[in-house]
């Protein structure tokens, strides 16, 4: 049997969680109300600490003195393997929301079959990981709730949202090679199997927010072969700015 | 280095660290020291993080380093633990007393105002100044509390 490649599977985690984590952060003192910009602050320093932590694992597989801020900031845009919808713009509120409780929704239910992995530091992550994500959930599907009951004009956002966003989410269920082979050495998950669950919990949320599942869009891929949608370029330019200016700068 | 110590001496130290973001109780009450080892002349402190990141944690090193070298301490290193994710269930009753003297609501299934005892509380936000913490509101003695999340 092959041999997956754990770095490359371990790297592309760390990303998803960077990447969000980075989007998470440019609400930073622009949230509607101080309450809701101290909690996205919060659940970005959640995804930046669980990035961290899946980069460090990842670096230590590389060697070579590899550090996680190495593979932070000293990749370029086609090396970077998140998911599509994870480096999707903040747009307002009610895009920012169903962004991330499409993301979420399915890093519970990953979480928590990655916490069976037969990868101790893995699995070690996700039962660490698991508790953060626990709360972000209540927090995006409350105000998914909320937007889709609330006013002709939240109802109207949050339904464009979840049209704008929703060719972005069969990507998340998708395996390639080295998922495929990470699964069949019981380290990595099986994404396509989590796909019913989620259509579950995503389908009970929009009733109870009286919006709309799409059907039949169009979706798009290519994140996890680095193929990005315009906006990570911008994401990164912004991300790495300082240690492409001042190589190796140090607070 | 200081002769003849040992793995409780530590432990008194440590315990002497308050926890950077609630100084009313120490990094040993917070439960985030798992063990203290003594093996081959050099001592092995495992710590553990609440929150995957929480920013406290690098002061919180820096503060087991200077403490142990302020006493003289050399022979040691710190190790970090993911599992057992920490939990808030490692508290004790005397810890989460701390806690509620000191206006913070503890961890509890059922969460009281740490003012007035009240049970009619509601929630303001679950995120609060704090990875660990949520904001609360009595609506018995009308005062706003932090919240211990339970984890």
């Amino acid at each position: 049997m092959a041999s997956g490649n754990l770095f490359q599977y371990v790297l592309s985690i760390g990303d998803d969680a960077l990447i969000t984590a980075q989007r998470l952060s440019e609400w930073a003192y622009r949230a509607p109300f101080l309450e809701e910009d101290i909690a996205l602050s919060n659940i970005s320093l959640d995804m930046f600490g669980r990035a961290n932590l899946f980069l460090e694992y990842a670096a230590s597989l590389k060697g070579n003195d590899t550090t996680a801020d190495d593979l932070a900031f000293k990749r370029n845009e086609r090396e970077f393997t998140n998911k599509l919808l994870c480096e999707q713009p903040n747009g307002n509120f009610a895009d920012t929301m169903i962004r991330q409780f499409f993301l979420d929704t399915f890093n519970k239910l990953f979480l928590i079959k990655l916490i069976d992995s037969n990868d101790d530091q893995l699995s070690a992550i996700s039962q660490k990981a698991i508790k953060e994500t626990n709360y972000h959930i209540r927090h995006s599907s409350k105000w998914v709730i909320r937007l889709g009951n609330g006013t002709a004009e939240s109802h109207a956002k949050v339904q464009l949202a979840i049209d704008n966003l929703w060719m972005f989410t069969e990507e998340l269920f998708e395996m390639n090679e080295n998922d495929i082979q990470m699964k069949q050495q019981k380290v990595g998950v099986d994404c396509t199997a989590l796909k019913p669950q989620w259509d579950i919990i995503i389908n009970d949320i929009f009733l109870e927010a009286r919006v709309k599942m799409p059907q039949d869009l169009y979706m798009t891929t290519g994140g996890r072969h680095g193929l990005h949608t315009e906006h990570l370029g911008h994401l990164l330019s912004d991300m790495q700015y300082l240690q492409r200016a001042y190589p190796d700068a140090k607070w | 280095m200081v002769k003849d110590i040992s793995t409780d001496n530590i432990w008194e130290i440590l315990k002497t660290i308050p926890d950077p973001e609630i100084p009313v109780i120490s990094i040993v009450d917070l439960g985030i020291i798992r063990a203290v080892q003594y093996a081959a002349a050099t001592f092995t402190i495992i710590i553990t993080p609440t929150y995957s990141g929480c920013p406290a944690m690098y002061l919180i090193k820096d503060e087991i380093i200077h403490n142990l070298e302020s006493q003289g301490i050399i022979n040691y290193q710190i190790e970090t633990s993911l599992a057992p994710p920490w939990t808030t269930d490692w508290m004790s009753d005397e810890v989460k007393a701390k806690l509620k003297d000191a206006g913070i609501a503890p961890p509890a299934n059922n969460i009281i105002c740490p003012q007035c005892d009240s049970s009619e509380i509601e929630v303001i936000s679950d995120f609060g100044s704090t990875a660990c913490k949520a904001l609360y509101k009595c609506n018995q003695c009308n005062e706003p509390f932090h919240y211990f999340k339970q984890i």
